[in-house]
């Protein structure tokens, strides 16, 4: 349950870890001052504020099923997300949240499951990799599709690797760069949609990753007849309030705060195309 | 030694020669032959005569540059399903990358010059091969161009 009834007023958490994953990439592991649980939907995302500093959004990346720790993982790009990257145990941070649509694991019952991610957009995905592999009989196939920049910024390595080694699911990784000694794939992800064994007419589709990566992926996938409306992106734009207010996040007609950060294609296929936004 | 019957049909199943008509895949079986490079065994080097090309039928193989005294690059993978070279098509006819396989890999090798005397002896087998060996030049070219971007990299480089 939320402390807070009023979406502006952030509640206070603490850093209880803070985990290096990459040399520029960490995630916090936080639990409410309230010690109250944090329930949330996979895909959404929360507000996180850093004192003297500013306010960042940022997916949850941790377990759904497990709401008693708040986890992020978080790149350092810009004056906030460096702060936080200098966070220490017991520091405290302001969350608002959670805030967002989700993925439609719950519409895709029944489906084939194809996720398709690149850099650190793997976080926002994993807890619907979390929730698709705790109910696993509840789908189809289920193929992971992972790009990275070179072997040394595979994001969660050890877990895809975990997933890898699963015999229900079909996990490929592929970097843009590499030296000899990577004995793994080098391509760009679009390409592998090709050969992914799904059944396009019952597949849902979730990306997440760069815009570009995004819009290449989704033609790949109406190449192989995945529908419009069974592939789901999540957008990401500046945020001010997160509440469908001050239109910072304004894409289009929707806000991607309120309406967003997860839509499906259909809904957004006109503002993927627009050049400047 | 693999029987004609055989290569014939392994033809007809990879990818790359799917659909096409059957006496074009009997012609080109006349040029192709079975091989297979474990783990660590060049298939191209760069500057060598492009007399092959190849069809892989299982296992990966990656194209590689070298720069003098570093380790090499890998450029791109390959793998099942792919088909590895197109410098037997374009005159000097010289390979202008290593490939090398990762995991022992199996492959249908095409005897160039063997195929491009058919092609010119028969124009429409010349068109089919073309027709289908622009969209896979065409794939990796814009895969190229995607990795041009660096999608991945750091927003603030070049600030
Ligand atoms: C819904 C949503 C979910 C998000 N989830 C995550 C997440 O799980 N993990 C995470 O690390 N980030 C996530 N982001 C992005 C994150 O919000 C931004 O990276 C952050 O706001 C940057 O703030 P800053 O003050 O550190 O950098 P700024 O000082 O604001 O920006 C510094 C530099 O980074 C660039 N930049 C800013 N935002 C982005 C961006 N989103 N992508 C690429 N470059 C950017 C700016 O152009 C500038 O060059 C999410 C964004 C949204 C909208
Ligand atoms: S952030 Fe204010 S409307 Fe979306």
């Amino acid at each position: 349950m939320k402390t807070s009834q009023d979406p502006m007023t952030p509640n206070l958490f603490q850093v209880q870890r803070i985990r290096r994953e990459l040399a520029d990439t960490f995630t916090l592991e936080l639990t409410a001052e309230s010690n109250n649980e944090f329930p949330f939907l996979p895909g959404q995302f929360n507000m996180i504020y850093l004192f003297g500093s500013g306010e960042v959004p940022i997916s949850i990346s941790g377990d759904p099923a497990q709401p008693n720790r708040l986890i992020h993982t978080i790149r350092a790009v810009g004056s906030v997300t460096e702060g936080l990257k200098s966070c220490k145990s017991g520091d405290m941070l302001g969350i608002r949240g959670p805030f967002g649509s989700a993925w439609p694991v719950e519409q895709a019952t029944g489906q084939d499951i194809v996720i398709i991610t690149g850099g650190i957009g793997l976080a926002p995905l994993r807890p619907a990799i979390y929730h698709l592999l705790a109910n696993r009989q509840r789908y189809g196939k289920i193929v992971i599709l992972y790009g990275a920049r070179t072997p040394a910024d595979i994001l969660f390595r050890k877990e895809l690797e975990r997933w890898r080694s699963r015999f229900d699911i079909s996990v490929e990784v592929t970097v843009d760069q590499a030296v000899s000694n990577w004995s793994g794939r080098v391509g760009v992800v679009p390409k592998l949609i090709n050969r992914a064994d799904f059944a396009p007419e019952e597949t849902t589709a979730l990306i997440c990753g760069p815009e570009i990566m995004m819009r290449f992926s989704v033609k790949a996938l109406q190449e192989r007849g995945v529908k419009e409306d069974h592939i789901y992106v999540s957008m990401e734009r500046n945020m001010k309030c997160a509440i469908g207010f001050c239109g910072h996040c304004q894409l289009g007609s929707q806000f991607v705060c309120k309406d967003g950060p997860v839509f499906p294609y259909s809904q957004i296929s006109s503002a993927f195309r627009i050049r400047e936004l | 030694m693999v029987s004609v019957e055989g290569i014939d049909r392994m033809i007809s199943e990879h990818p790359f020669f799917s659909g096409m008509e059957p006496g074009y895949q009997a012609m080109i079986a006349g040029c192709a032959s079975n091989q297979s490079f474990e783990a660590g065994q060049y298939l191209i080097r760069e500057g060598d005569n492009a007399d092959h090309f190849y069809l892989i039928r299982h296992g990966a193989v990656a194209i590689e540059v070298h720069t003098q005294g570093q380790t090499s690059v890998t450029l791109e993978t390959l793998h099942e399903g792919d088909v590895l070279g197109w410098s037997w098509l374009v005159p000097p006819y010289h390979w202008l990358f290593d490939a090398r396989a990762i995991q022992l890999t199996r492959v249908i090798a095409i005897d160039a010059a063997c195929l491009r005397e058919k092609a010119e002896a028969d124009h429409s087998l010349g068109y089919e091969l073309y027709s289908r060996i622009m969209p896979v030049m065409s794939e990796r070219l814009s895969a190229a161009r995607l990795r041009l971007l660096d999608l991945y990299g750091s927003p603030r480089k070049g600030q």
